[in-house]
């Protein structure tokens, strides 16, 4: 295992006028491991990962990508950064203009400057990996049900070779099958090639299968982080009560009365 | 009264803000017209929606316009009678202002509120940071092919609109009014200088500019899923055809104030 980690967040903090979200995130992540960052909604989980992808500019702290801080670096090297990044969104997030394969190859056409009949081959061989026929290529985005969209979300992720691949909430709106479907395809064309992956999710049986380890996220600061398989019997009452998904426990839920 | 003070200052600061971020977003987004990567297939295709698709309302808004405007010069005129003056109001009047100005609003109802959505919708449901991480950026791939394109093709379209709307006039004046076909060609050229048809084309740069600008911009900053998408549209046509009419006014200060 590389001394330097692949991502490395040192005191991040973020804030959207008076709401602090990210106060002081501090975590390591070794090239090759999956980690999975849990948490209740509006705790801030998006808006870590946006951080990362230079989405959103941190308020203070530091992100470093191979030992390279990216916290503010300028636009013009964003991008040679952001092609070690794959993305698979929430809502997939597929561009609605543009069939199938060229959503997958948009990556390869317009980051890397790829052929598009070499692009397309490639995004036929892709959608194949997440289990997709050619035909589907020829779609648009549009006419896919919702768990094609999260594998053609995959496929786009996935196309050109990332070294670090983020997740937001991958089964989020699917079916139990079709999110183990999902979980599955994560598995075997991520993080069985050894790449690195930041996940978020509320879903805690696909962060048992797909995460090395779990962090979980509370007010700002991550409370918990220890290996996937001890996430059940964590002795943090906060990590307990989310795990097993009670209303009762310290971690309380603003209700309007 | 410390309320209302209270109130006054957030409004003010705020439309400053306002003001302070349109001026960036435009800087930015010029700043990206003449740096590479360029987008040619997108800046074509954005000519064509912009430029061919625009051109049936255009020229239905034209030819009324003038129509319309050889039917109103005559029924004035003809109390002083100066029915002759009405083939040069009517070419005067389309290519230094209505040809211009109505073009630009009506573009502005279309593409504004088009390119408005359609950015706003991609911003909502996270295609724009599917962009920034697919090593695009999104000033380059969306907002500069739309400003490239407005900016180009609203002055071709307001050509278009000036001859239509001459010929409105002309059809009008011939065959409603009875004046010599002959004559009213002779009228309207004689009277036209290049200046009346340069300053309406540079409006119409102006105006296309502007319309591209206020799409993107709205649609760039929505946020609040279908309700701030439809805010969005709701503004970028109105502050488009506002901007409109008060360019309007300066570009015809620059050009023909005395």
């Amino acid at each position: 295992m590389s001394a330097v980690p692949k991502i490395r967040l040192r005191d991040v903090h973020k804030a959207f006028g008076e709401k602090r979200v990210l106060n002081g995130v501090t975590l390591d992540i070794p090239a090759g491991q999956s980690v999975v960052v849990i948490g209740g909604s509006g705790t801030g989980k998006s808006v870590l990962i946006k951080s990362i992808l230079g989405i959103l500019l941190a308020d203070s702290g530091a992100i470093e990508i191979d030992g390279q801080n990216v916290t503010d670096i300028p636009a013009a090297q964003r991008g040679a950064v952001n092609k070690k990044f794959g993305m698979l969104f929430q809502g997939a997030a597929l561009f609605d203009s543009l069939p199938v394969w060229e959503n997958v190859a948009f990556g390869l056409i317009q980051g890397e400057h790829m052929d598009r009949t070499e692009a397309r081959e490639r995004a036929i061989k892709t959608l194949g990996r997440v289990g997709l026929a050619p035909e589907v290529g020829e779609l648009s985005p549009a006419e896919l049900s919702g768990g094609m969209q999260k594998r053609v979300g995959l496929a786009r992720a996935i196309a050109g070779d990332p070294e670090i691949v983020f997740f937001d909430e991958p089964t989020t709106g699917l079916d139990p099958i079709m999110a183990d479907v999902i979980n599955d395809l994560i598995v075997a064309c991520v993080k069985d090639k050894g790449i690195t992956t930041v996940s978020i999710t509320h879903d805690m049986q696909s962060a048992r299968k797909i995460g090395d380890r779990i962090a979980m996220l509370y007010e700002g600061k991550l409370i918990w982080i220890g290996d996937a398989k001890d996430v059940d019997k964590a002795a943090n009452p906060y990590v307990d009560q989310f795990v097993h998904g009670r209303a009762e426990g310290p971690i309380k839920m603003q209700v309007r009365k | 009264m410390l309320n209302f003070l209270t109130l006054i200052g957030r409004v003010v600061l705020g439309f400053v803000g306002h003001i302070g971020r349109l001026v960036i977003f435009a800087g930015t987004a010029l700043s990206h017209c003449v740096r590479p990567p360029f987008y040619p297939r997108l800046i074509a295709s954005q000519m064509v929606d912009i430029g061919y698709y625009s051109l049936p309302v255009v020229g239905l808004t034209a030819i009324f316009s003038g129509m319309v405007l050889a039917l109103q010069s005559y029924t004035g005129f003809a109390r002083f009678s100066a029915e002759s003056a009405v083939a040069n109001v009517v070419v005067l009047s389309m290519t230094r202002e209505l040809g211009p100005v109505l073009a630009g609003l009506m573009v502005a109802g279309r593409i504004g509120a088009s390119m408005a959505a359609e950015i706003g919708t991609m911003r909502v449901t996270e295609q724009i940071d599917a962009l920034t991480t697919l090593s695009t950026n999104p000033f380059k791939y969306l907002v500069v092919p739309r400003l490239i394109a407005g900016l180009t093709m609203l002055p071709l379209l307001v050509l278009v609109a000036d001859i239509i709307g001459v010929f409105g006039g002309f059809l009008v004046g011939v065959y409603k009014i009875g004046f010599n076909p002959g004559n009213y060609i002779n009228s309207t050229v004689d009277f036209l200088e290049p200046l009346d048809v340069i300053s309406g084309l540079v409006k119409a740069a102006v105006f296309g500019f502007l319309i591209a600008l206020m799409g993107c911009y709205n649609g760039y900053y929505s946020k609040g899923g279908a309700q701030g998408v439809g805010a969005a549209t709701t503004n970028a046509v109105v502050s488009a055809s506002i901007l409109i009419l008060t360019f309007n006014y300066i570009i015809t200060e620059l050009f023909f104030a005395t």
